[in-house]
């Protein structure tokens, strides 16, 4: 017989071997209070991200420049709506509700990236968000396709696999403006200007600076710091950029040769800590426009609930095959 | 809203895997659901979709009653066996 205290106690060391030993932790593993906590609102609000960073770009499907553009960025926007829903079922697989999670966005206890909260103005923007903010996602969620928690690290393998497409379009179409006429190649740069800094702002504070870090390296959710993720992406970004024919906009952006790295001038945290405040660009644009999608689309919702209550009564099984085909 | 186990069947011939769940009313619009999110990129070619509830799974504390078992059976892999060099086709 073993009291509650030793199967505790039991239930607590065969988490931790198993951070150790670099295995999973699995939805129904035992798991501390902490852990599960941290990884929903890690979880719940990459998914915003994804969500409300269809906003920017969702801007520009009817406005873009071809019919062949337009169906990419109609699946490239599609994936991001697929990454939220992921990334939801991964957090509800914690316990977490979806309705409580969409809350905790309106009312402002959950964040989302600050990158989306600037606005996509030309056309070049597209392809700036698609080569830039894409390819810092990637920079950031590479490493937590190890992370410890089962769901996400899987969720994560999947997204990234579609972000490289993000990425790639998104370099295309700064290509063919960089080599087109004098103004397309000036919007171009206009967009890079723009999106350079707050696409570094993206990995989050210095990590002097950043709270909540050191549990989440002990439990393997997080395995690089915000300094070390950001160094990854400038140093792949600057050649990218002079492939390009594109100024980074950074006087003081220069080769390390000792360090073999690259080093830029000085980040505006200040601007930084306004945006994630509330104070972008756009935050308020942003939420009012999903919390006016989340009421218009209440009905639907209803509609569908009410039609499986009524299929369940009727005692009707749904159609749907069995076995392979 | 019941929570439902998304597998896909990858091609003709292999089987079924599991993909990732989802969150439903029923599992007719489960399936609509699971083709949007999990198929976008010819992923598969036969979805299913099983209600989580409907899954009794062995715990982790069993696993050892489970699985131990199978501990110390060397004799049942082929190559428990060796065999003279010059035979062939064994
Ligand atoms: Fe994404
Ligand atoms: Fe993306």
């Amino acid at each position: 017989m073993v009291d509650a205290a030793d199967a505790l106690r039991d239930a607590q060391s065969r988490f931790e071997q198993r951070l150790t030993r670099d295995e999973r932790v699995e939805p129904k593993d035992w798991m501390p209070d902490g852990y599960r906590r941290t990884l929903i609102r890690q979880i719940s609000q990459h998914a915003h991200s994804e969500v409300i960073g269809m906003q920017p770009e969702g801007s520009w499907i009817t406005r873009a420049p071809s019919l062949e553009r337009k169906l990419i960025l109609l699946a490239k926007v599609q994936d991001e709506g697929g990454h939220g829903l992921y990334l939801y079922g991964a957090a509800e697989t914690l316990g977490a509700s979806r309705d409580d999670m969409i809350d905790a966005l309106h009312e402002g206890r959950a964040k989302y990236s600050s990158i989306f909260n600037y606005p996509a103005l030309t056309w070049a923007d597209i392809g700036a968000i698609g080569w830039l903010v894409d390819s810092a996602a990637i920079v950031n969620q590479i490493p937590l396709q190890r992370c410890s928690y089962g769901p996400y690290a899987r969720a994560m393998v999947r997204i990234c696999k579609e972000e490289s497409f993000h990425q790639r379009q998104g370099y295309d179409i700064m290509l063919t403006l960089a080599r087109g006429t004098a103004a397309q190649k000036a919007m171009a740069q206009d967009a890079l200007n723009r999106w350079w800094w707050p696409t570094l702002m993206m990995f989050g504070p210095p990590d002097a600076e950043s709270d909540h870090n050191s549990e989440s390296f002990a439990w393997k959710i997080k395995r690089y710091g915000n300094d070390e993720l950001r160094q990854k992406f400038i140093d792949q970004a600057v050649p990218q950029a002079e492939v390009l024919d594109l100024t980074i906009p950074d006087p003081e952006l220069a080769w390390d040769e000792a360090s073999g790295h690259y080093r830029i001038g000085p980040i505006d945290w200040d601007e930084f800590r306004r945006v994630v405040a509330g104070d972008g660009p756009c935050n308020r644009q942003r939420l009012a426009h999903h919390r006016r999608v989340r009421e218009d689309g209440a009905w639907v919702r209803e509609a569908v609930e009410a039609h499986a209550d009524k299929t369940r009564a009727r005692g009707l099984r749904a159609r749907v095959g069995t076995g392979s085909r | 809203m019941p929570l439902f186990e998304v597998f896909v069947r990858p091609r003709r011939g292999l089987q079924h895997q599991h993909a990732g769940s989802l969150r439903a009313e029923d599992a007719e619009l489960a399936l609509q659901y699971a083709r949007e999110i999990y198929t976008r990129r010819r992923e598969g070619v036969s979805l299913w979709v099983v209600r989580s509830s409907d899954i009794t799974a062995s715990q982790e504390d069993d696993a050892p009653m489970f699985f131990d078992p199978a501990d110390g059976k060397p004799y049942r892999d082929a190559t428990f066996y060796e065999l003279p060099s010059k035979v062939r086709g064994l």
